[in-house]
């Protein structure tokens, strides 16, 4: 990341650069014990999206776009519904959440749930910052 | 005691948000609300909620902040207002219409006190796997309402994407 002239001062672009990548583990943390502690799917993929909104905000809206751009996001989404969608076919045909189940704590205890989990955090996540993008872009047209 | 402390704080803020003169106050306000909320949450025991609670707050604020405050879109009223609210009473009277019959065969509310809940709370760990019981209503037991919550996510990114797209496919060519 360049220290260029768009975003905002040094300081906070700084402390962005300490902080975002402590800010998408923890989100990836959430999402992955969403079953064992409290978070879940829903929650960690909005802490993902705010690592992306918080480098957007810092750096301008170039920097964050060239790492994830708006049709790559709706790409995702699109992705994690269906996939969301073949795991709900899943529990539909068998009659059970089928799984593996050894121990009460593990990451593999619960089933298909930490996989439907994820593509909770992956549909919420993309698409709450797409939404972000639309909104944002549409403002800074009108000026 | 705290209880109805936060929500006389939350009452006075949400007051507040509506009577600021200018719009940046008001959404500071609106952001105090939902911080009361979260902690309301965390004082009833429910820390799934005040962790989601929190985190959807902060992105609202932010978006709140940076993407309209600049300058408000303009509203469209005029046009077929009659249209519109010929066929969204229409489709009210369908669907308390419909809604009566479906009633009827359902039992009494909270005629059988935690006859489901109680099932949740005794059997869940064996039948789930999971310790997190939040987590096993919503994703094991419901698993279909989260499949109807996300469909609708997705109707929403879909519904946001076409209102705000740079041009009509027709004014391209």
């Amino acid at each position: 990341m360049k220290n260029n002239q768009t975003g905002m001062t040094l300081i906070v672009k700084t402390i962005t650069r300490l902080t975002v990548g402590l800010i998408l583990v923890y989100g990836i943390y959430i999402v992955l014990q969403g079953h064992i502690s409290p978070g879940g799917g829903f929650a960690g993929g909005v802490i993902i999206t705010l690592s992306f909104v918080q480098l957007m905000l810092a750096f301008g809206k170039d920097t964050a776009l060239k790492k994830v751009n708006q049709a790559k996001c709706i790409f995702l989404s699109g992705v994690a519904a269906f996939i969301f969608l073949i795991l709900a076919v899943c529990g539909f045909v068998t009659g059970h959440s089928p799984g593996f189940r050894d121990g009460h704590s593990t990451f593999f205890s619960a089933g298909l749930v930490p996989f439907c989990d994820i593509a909770i955090s992956v549909l919420v996540g993309s698409g709450l910052f797409v939404i972000f993008l639309a909104l944002v872009l549409l403002t800074q047209e009108q000026e | 005691m705290e209880l109805h402390l936060i929500l006389l704080f939350m009452i006075l803020a949400s007051v507040l948000a509506v009577e600021a003169r200018d719009l940046i106050s008001s959404v500071i306000s609106l952001s105090a609300v939902g911080l009361g909320l979260c902690l309301a949450f965390l004082i009833l025991k429910a820390p799934n909620l005040a962790i989601t609670q929190l985190v959807v707050e902060i992105l609202c604020v932010v978006v709140l902040i940076r993407a309209t405050i600049k300058k408000d879109l303009p509203l469209v009223r005029d046009g077929r207002w009659f249209f519109n609210t010929i066929s969204t009473a229409l489709f009210v009277v369908c669907f308390l219409a419909f809604a009566s019959f479906a009633l009827k065969e359902l039992p009494n509310f909270g005629e059988p006190v935690m006859r489901v809940s109680g099932e949740y709370i005794a059997n869940s760990l064996e039948k789930t796997g999971l310790k997190n019981i939040v987590t096993a209503i919503a994703l094991n037991f419901r698993s279909y309402d989260a499949l109807g919550e996300a469909a609708i996510l997705f109707a929403a990114i879909i519904a946001v994407l076409a209102i705000t797209r740079k041009t009509g496919r027709i004014n391209e060519k």
